[in-house]
């Protein structure tokens, strides 16, 4: 299938899952779907770089927060529109990857892993100590309640851009899988040292990996602050992101954009439904079991399931490039 | 010009004791990345277990909380010999230890915290023994027997650890078995077993280090979190395998946070130890004192 | 016509920590030539290997190929230039078919190389696995594969970045008296069609039928290089490596 046919195909998924939440018009639709979408984001930002090149990014608490934070300096700078934010929100992530990266690709992928980590914590100290975007106390954000130029509520406006961007990111993904590019992304996860020796450049490769990966992650956190009214580090930068971005994808698959879309559909609503019935904690307690279990136990995820990897074709390639 | 000598003079102090602290809290990540190449990122939460291990023996039997977190030490290695089993059978064997055992760590750590929040909720623990409280002083020093316990308790705990990894066979067998396991099978010992008793240590370590963690600071299920950063701070900065080399890291991480906590506010503690790892993976990755 | 030679190695130095694993080594290969690499285990031969294609940074002396300086330069960037090297120990792309494998260095060297120019990449694939017998298998993954297919799918990715030289790093070790011949018979085709090619091995009857040079190397010095015939009468070369 060519990538514009899937690009046309997607589109039409997403204005038909549009269509069907503005007729169930139920507000609590609009809240949840916004969540799961955002995951959907989230976890094919993540596999983009841990699937398909095999390197681990703990801190995606740092790409989502830094995201959301700079829309919250752009609303008290001067408001522009919400596509604005969210250009912007991808630079300023895209940035802190292409430095994050340049500074540990070179060594080993489990430094890099550790690496991350450190990431996370130090831009949540940064936030924490910067009085502009309310620090520790937090930020308020209002927001509007209808949408510009659009007939809709403001809520139903955030979900719309998060289905853009789902799609935009469903695309990318795909589109890396079926490129020259993929092919090298690959050749990395499964031999780095014979990927470098078959002429792949893999630091080049690996940086485009993380800057890709690390700009979604800050595209998906621009809106939050409209959508939580209130932003604070703690919040911000929960963990629960950081598990369920990484679970979606190794409980999905990482092999193509098929694992992160199922995982984040799945256990994004399954803790929607699990938070109201239960409780929020246990929701997540359930997240990391699921997440240790899958991956001791079922390591090609719920695509390995259904596609065991015995023979494979040559998969086509487009543009050659 | 007196005052501020003896704010530098107690910052420096208290730092190392802090230091010495930090060592005993980082010693089983040491033995895990440092020898195993096992990056064991839930060590915090298995230290956080073991603090609330001293606290419940604490509170309900009036335990001190080293001897008891000593007496709890074995369950803690048996703990370390079951995860390491999963781990082997589950990642080393497959090749697939940089994503998915790298992730396996990272769900215990969160399931680990996760279920202390449930069972414990989130209101601060402390315990009562008779060293934490007063202090006593050298001239104008100050050395809070809260912290100068800890530092001794790692001393002794990093002490025994050297002798025993460079006197014992299963000690001198632990640190051949990241090198060349090749040569450790030639001599009849099986890497696989060698590693498995080194990170049941490992994990053991992390119950003493728990105890003194509780005796430092009150605790809560997310206090891991910073310690993620510190832990592997030092054990990066020290150098993989070299004891000393993390107890000198874990000093100077030790006097780098007290400074900054003293002179720029508490608020900024946590990038000091992130800061200190990015910087030295960038700079210097195999550490001070690490093997090339 | 360039006498240059194609690839020159000067005064190169490696060690590890206290351990001097090459010390002062001089190589000059020429265009076309086939040139054999010999030393006891733990030699260096693996570590020159490394340090001429990228692997590793030599700490002392130079390494020039085709008349560029190669310091500086990375590993993938050297393969684009037309060096290529096998593996000792097969690394192949687990997750990808053979065919797959062999089009990482056509896209990534070759492509590069030549401005994009070879589109049919497919039938390029398929001519290669044809070369190494290896064809019937084309889709399938390397772990169904023998030793000897891994050590023939190893020199089938070396050779799909079209290199101008070639080092295969102990193809052969651990292989039938026929799967060597096997080997043999394939590098001696390669050279053939125009392939510089430096072969490290311990089998001395495949070293010496061969090789038109022989270079030994012992605890990181050269101590040899000449007519093969000749070396393996010299008395050190004796008594280091080939014994009595």
């Amino acid at each position: 299938m060519r990538n514009t046919t899937f690009v046309a195909l997607l589109v039409v998924a997403a204005s038909v899952v549009f269509a069907a939440m503005m007729w169930i018009h139920n507000g609590y639709v609009f809240f949840a779907g916004y969540v799961v979408l955002q995951y959907i984001v989230l976890a094919t930002a993540w596999n983009i770089l841990g699937g398909y090149t095999g390197y681990v990014n703990f801190g995606i608490a740092a790409f989502f927060a830094c995201g959301a934070y700079s829309t919250v300096v752009l609303e008290k700078l001067w408001s522009p529109p919400l596509i604005v934010m969210i250009l912007a929100g991808g630079l300023v992530s895209g940035i802190i990857g292409l430095g994050t990266g340049y500074l540990t690709l070179r060594l080993r992928g489990t430094f890099f892993g550790i690496a991350t980590l450190a990431l996370a914590v130090v831009a949540q100290t940064l936030i924490t100590n910067w009085d502009f975007v309310g620090g520790s106390r937090g930020a308020y954000i209002i927001r509007p309640e209808h949408a510009p130029l659009l007939p809709l509520d403001y809520i139903q406006y955030l979900c719309l851009w998060m289905l853009i961007l789902s799609v935009v990111a469903l695309a990318t993904a795909r589109a890396i899988e079926h490129s020259r590019l993929g092919v090298g992304f690959a050749t990395i996860r499964d031999d780095e040292l014979a990927a470098e020796a078959s002429g792949v450049p893999t630091l080049r490769l690996k940086l485009i990996a993380t800057v890709l990966s690390g700009g979604f992650m800050g595209m998906a956190g621009a809106p939050l602050p409209f959508y939580v009214t209130y932003l604070d580090p703690s919040s911000g930068f929960n963990l629960s992101y950081a598990v369920n971005t990484i679970a979606m994808p190794l409980i999905g698959g990482t092999s193509s954009w098929v694992g992160p879309l199922i995982g984040a559909i799945l256990l994004g609503t399954l803790q929607q439904v699990a938070t109201v019935t239960i409780s929020s904690a246990l929701s997540l307690l359930i997240v990391g079991l699921m997440l240790v279990g899958f991956v001791v136990a079922a390591p090609n995820g719920i695509i390995g399931w259904f596609a065991p990897a015995t023979r494979t074709r040559m998969r086509r390639l487009r543009g050659g490039r | 010009m007196d005052l501020s000598f003896n704010l530098l003079g107690n910052a420096i102090m208290s730092g190392i004791l802090l230091g010495g602290f930090y060592a005993a809290v980082s010693i089983g990540v040491s033995i895990s990345f440092g020898m195993l190449d096992i990056v064991n990122i839930a060590q915090p939460a298995f230290i956080l277990l073991g603090s609330y291990v001293a606290y419940i023996a604490n509170t309900w039997w009036g335990a001190d909380p080293i001897l008891a977190s000593v007496i709890a030490m074995p369950l803690f290695y048996l703990l370390g010999v079951a995860i390491y089993t999963v781990y082997e059978i589950s990642f080393e064997r497959r090749g697939d230890t940089s994503l998915r055992g790298l992730s396996f760590f990272f769900g215990l750590l969160f399931i680990t915290e996760v279920t202390l929040v449930l069972v414990f909720g989130v209101d601060y623990r402390l315990v009562e023994a008779r060293y934490i409280g007063p202090s006593f002083f050298l001239g104008q020093i100050e050395f809070p027997l809260r912290l100068l316990v800890p530092f001794l308790v790692a001393l002794v705990m990093l002490g025994a650890l050297q002798l025993f990894l460079s006197r014992s066979f299963l000690g001198r067998a632990v640190q051949a078995v990241a090198q060349d396991p090749q040569a450790l099978r030639l001599m009849a010992a099986n890497p696989t077993r060698i590693k498995r008793i080194a990170f049941g240590i490992s994990i053991a370590t992390a119950s003493l280090a728990g105890a003194v963690l509780i005796i430092i600071q009150p605790v809560e299920p997310s206090v891991g979190r910073d310690y993620i950063g510190r832990i592997f701070a030092i054990v990066v900065l020290g150098g993989l395998g070299s004891m000393s080399g993390t107890l000198v890291a874990a000093i100077l991480l030790g006097i780098a946070e007290n400074f900054t906590a003293t002179f720029y506010g508490p608020s900024w503690s946590p990038a000091v130890s992130f800061g200190i790892l990015l910087l030295t993976l960038a700079v210097r990755p195999s550490g001070l004192f690490g093997r090339a | 016509m360039n006498d240059a030679p194609l690839l020159q190695v000067n005064g190169v130095g490696k060690r590890f920590g206290g351990f001097i694993a090459l010390a002062d080594i001089e190589l000059s290969v020429t265009l076309g030539e086939r040139v054999g690499l010999v030393g006891p285990n733990g030699s260096g031969k693996s570590t020159l290997v490394n340090c001429i294609c990228g692997t590793l940074r030599n700490e002392t002396g130079s390494v020039r190929f085709a008349g560029h300086r190669l310091e500086g330069l990375s590993a993938h960037e050297r393969t684009r230039l037309g060096l290529a090297r096998s593996f000792q120990l097969p690394r192949p792309f687990a997750t990808m078919s053979l065919a797959e494998n062999l089009r990482v260095p056509i896209l990534y060297a070759v492509n590069v190389r030549n401005g994009h120019a070879m589109t049919d990449i497919e039938g390029r694939c398929d001519e290669l696995l044809h070369m190494v017998g290896l064809h019937e298998k084309a889709h399938r993954l390397p772990r169904d594969l023998t030793q000897i297919e891994m050590r023939k799918l190893e020199l089938a990715r070396a050779m799909a970045a079209e290199p101008r030289l070639l080092i295969s790093d102990e193809a052969m070790a651990g292989l039938s008296h026929g799967e060597v011949d096997d080997i043999l018979a394939l590098l001696l085709k390669l050279n053939e069609q125009g392939v510089t090619i430096i072969m490290i091995e311990h089998i001395m009857r495949a070293v010496l039928a061969f090789s038109q040079r022989l270079v030994v190397l012992v605890a990181g010095r050269k101590i040899a290089d000449g007519d093969p015939q000749e070396v393996v009468r010299q008395r050190d070369v004796v008594e280091a490596y080939l014994g009595s």
